[in-house]
């Protein structure tokens, strides 16, 4: 490792940092990928979506998933801060930087593959303009927007905070300033997340006409509208912490210290732990009452598809449920390095499955009695633009580790030991 | 929203035990209402047909095999006042129920692609332009100059003919009559079913044949328990037909059980 390279000005005093050369061509094999993407996505965008295998039955595809899934991932940011600004659990100041970073790259690619997605991208604004106060999507719409404008304005002081910017006096006391009201973003942010992260879970449960997604629930909201926002201010967390960790073994550092990625993963595992009580309250109301009102009985929307079957439910809510609820509220089991890379895992699968069910697995089932089960597999071109935002979120990880302090403890966790005193003292012999 | 008295509800009530499944209807449909198709439409989940003909069959072996056709427009959803699944969901409002006709119509200007509207149709009945409609060579020229062609990228579905009821009001109004008569307005399907199987008018007009006919004790709406209320009823002596439109529990009588 040496920091002497081209850029070593620009990075954070006393970090330690990969040479240029090893940056750069880590950045161009990502960027490979990305480019590949951004083909295919001009291909959609220029060709039209029958570069995708959607179709007719399958309006909502991978794409949708995808932005489900990471909407929900990025659950950590808003929870995070949530916690830190609101809850007072001020440990979380080691982490917070890096859920905000993860948050910005979640929501940043959820209005991008949105922006792929739609059949006529350049009538987007139509969602404000023509918004339709009935539809889940018209809140995600505006609630998603004005939450990224948060999480940039919660990014823009780290940016600010890189260490040849900080030389300006007016990037210096602005950078200070807005962390100084962040308590604020962060009550916004929360306020909006748990909006949108419900209007997300209402796009399915509304669906009185698909019996699979449909719920019931209070007033104007299904149930999916509080457990998804449930699912994702407990699974986002583990989101983080993942991230947290790989990046920990991809640099080799401690980055962040084991009590706040603890602190976290009790609070997550009691969330979790909890959501998942709910979530099977919630799967056996439907399953015996929603279900059979409208003539149809679980294991139909289980059977007779080459895909579908109760496995899926149960490595859901069991395996990527209660597990990791456990594993996370046990002090052992969370502190062990095993436990936690295993919890953070499953529960991260677990809330991504869930979104695939309520958006697949709804438009897959049969509601005639005289048509068939739908089946999909995405094309190159949906692949493509689904790993375009990974491998921008990679990049921005990339360049915001190597020139921003977004660990605020990385020095300190990474300090040479001091050497031992030289003495003149022998040691005392053992015992013979 | 409730629908006021004296506002039209058009439907239609087919009579499954006349459909042959010779396909007209799909056929006038598409003239009528310029719907795009592709040289390969093999693939079904792919192709638009506003009015689509279902092949049913009651599963048995021969001799007791039977099979029934069973058309398939757009069944124009009234919900719970005016709520079809379909019109709460779309979020630019490019999809409306009109309560003084009972349509629910499409703005096709206005949708941007969503597709929101086909997840929540549990009829298939929404179809989406994968591709921009390219006519045969001079078929450009045979386009029904009253129906707007749709571009790539937008969301399309049966209208009931939205066009010819415009025009048969623009007529009785020239000719300074408050109201139209029923044969005035007829979808295309309808007039062309060779077996007049279709039946098409105001359902809340006692002078129009469909406001009887939809009395008729073998009549059953598509899906009618997840509570979409359409408008368009189906009529079949079999019951195995009847049971064929919605789901039911194995112990449950074929009707309504709610």
């Amino acid at each position: 490792m040496s920091t002497k390279s081209l850029d070593s000005a620009l990075i954070p005093e006393g970090a330690d940092r990969c040479p240029l050369w090893q940056f750069l061509l880590a950045i161009a094999v990502v960027g490979a990928v990305l480019l590949w993407g951004v083909y295919a996505m001009f291909l959609c965008w220029f060709k039209g979506l029958n570069q995708t295998n959607m179709n007719d039955y399958y309006g909502f595809a991978l794409w949708i998933w995808a932005d489900l899934a990471i909407i929900a991932l990025g659950g950590g940011a808003f929870f995070s801060g949530f916690l830190k600004y609101l809850v007072g659990k001020d440990e979380l100041k080691n982490l917070i930087n890096y859920a905000v970073l993860i948050g910005f790259i979640c929501y940043s690619s959820a209005l991008l593959i949105l922006a792929i997605d739609i059949g006529q991208p350049l009538r987007g604004w139509f969602i404000f303009w023509h918004a339709n106060v009935h539809s889940m999507l018209t809140e995600v719409a505006f609630c998603l927007s004005c939450y990224f404008a948060v999480l940039t304005i919660e990014y823009i002081p780290l940016i600010l905070e890189n260490r040849q910017l900080n030389r300006v006096a007016f990037f210096h006391h602005l950078a200070h300033n807005m962390h100084g009201i962040m308590a604020i973003f962060a009550a916004t942010g929360a306020f909006l997340s748990f909006f949108h992260q419900g209007s997300l879970g209402g796009v399915a449960g509304v669906l009185f006409g698909r019996p699979f997604g449909f719920r019931e629930g209070v007033l104007i909201w299904p149930w999916t509208f509080f457990l998804f926002t449930w699912s994702a201010a407990a699974c986002g967390p583990c989101f983080t912490i993942l991230v947290t960790k790989l990046t920990e073994k991809i640099t080799r550092k401690k980055l962040v210290p084991d009590k706040t990625i603890w602190l976290l993963a009790k609070i997550s595992g009691w969330m979790i732990g909890t959501y998942i009580v709910a979530k099977i309250i919630d799967t056996w109301y439907w399953a015996t009452v929603t279900v059979p009102a409208k003539g149809q009985t679980i294991s139909q929307f289980y059977s007779d598809n080459p895909l579908y079957g109760m496995w899926i439910l149960i490595l859901e809510v069991v395996i990527c449920g209660v597990v990791p609820a456990v594993i996370l509220i046990s002090k052992k089991g969370r502190e062990s390095n095993g436990g936690l890379w295993t919890a953070v895992i499953l529960a991260c699968i677990g809330v991504s499955l869930n979104r695939w069910v309520m958006v697949l697995q709804v438009l897959a089932v049969p509601v005639l009695p005289f048509d068939s089960w739908a089946m999909y597999i995405p094309s190159w071109q949906e692949v493509a633009t689904t790993l375009l935002p990974v491998c921008y979120g990679i990049i921005l990880i990339m360049i915001s580790y190597r020139y921003l302090p977004i660990f605020p403890k990385e020095r300190e966790l990474n300090a040479a030991p001091a050497p031992a005193p030289v003495t003149d003292a022998q040691p005392e012999p053992a015992n013979a | 929203m409730k629908q006021e008295q004296g506002y039209k509800k058009f439907g239609m009530v087919i009579d499954l035990d006349k459909c042959t499944g010779c396909g007209a209807c799909m056929v006038a449909c598409m003239a009528e209402n310029n719907v795009p198709f592709k040289q390969d439409e093999t693939d079904k989940r792919l192709s638009i047909t506003w009015m689509r003909v279902y092949k049913l069959t009651n599963g048995k072996p021969y001799p007791d095999t039977d099979i029934c056709y069973l058309p398939r427009p757009c069944q124009h959803c009234e919900g719970h006042d005016g709520h079809s699944p379909c019109v709460s969901v779309c979020p630019a409002t490019a999809t409306d129920y009109d309560m003084a006709t009972g349509i629910v119509s499409q703005i096709y200007t206005r949708c941007f692609g969503c597709r929101y509207c086909m997840a929540a149709c549990p009829y298939h009945a929404r179809y989406f332009n994968w591709w921009d409609p390219v006519w045969p060579d001079g078929m450009e020229k045979s386009l029904n100059p009253n129906v707007s062609v749709r571009t790539r990228g937008v969301v399309e579905k049966c209208s009931f003919c939205y066009h010819r009821y415009q025009l048969a009001r623009e007529k009785a109004f020239v000719e300074e009559r408050r109201d139209i008569e029923e044969g005035e307005y007829q979808t295309a399907c309808t007039q062309a079913c060779p077996s007049a199987a279709i039946t098409f008018g105001d359902l809340n007009d006692p002078s129009h044949a469909v406001y009887e006919l939809k009395k008729n004790p073998n009549a059953f709406r598509l899906l009618e328990r997840l509570g979409t209320n359409t408008k368009i009823y189906y009529v079949s002596s079999r019951e195995w037909v009847r049971r064929s439109g919605d789901n039911y529990l194995k112990h449950e009588p074929t009707g309504k059980v709610h």
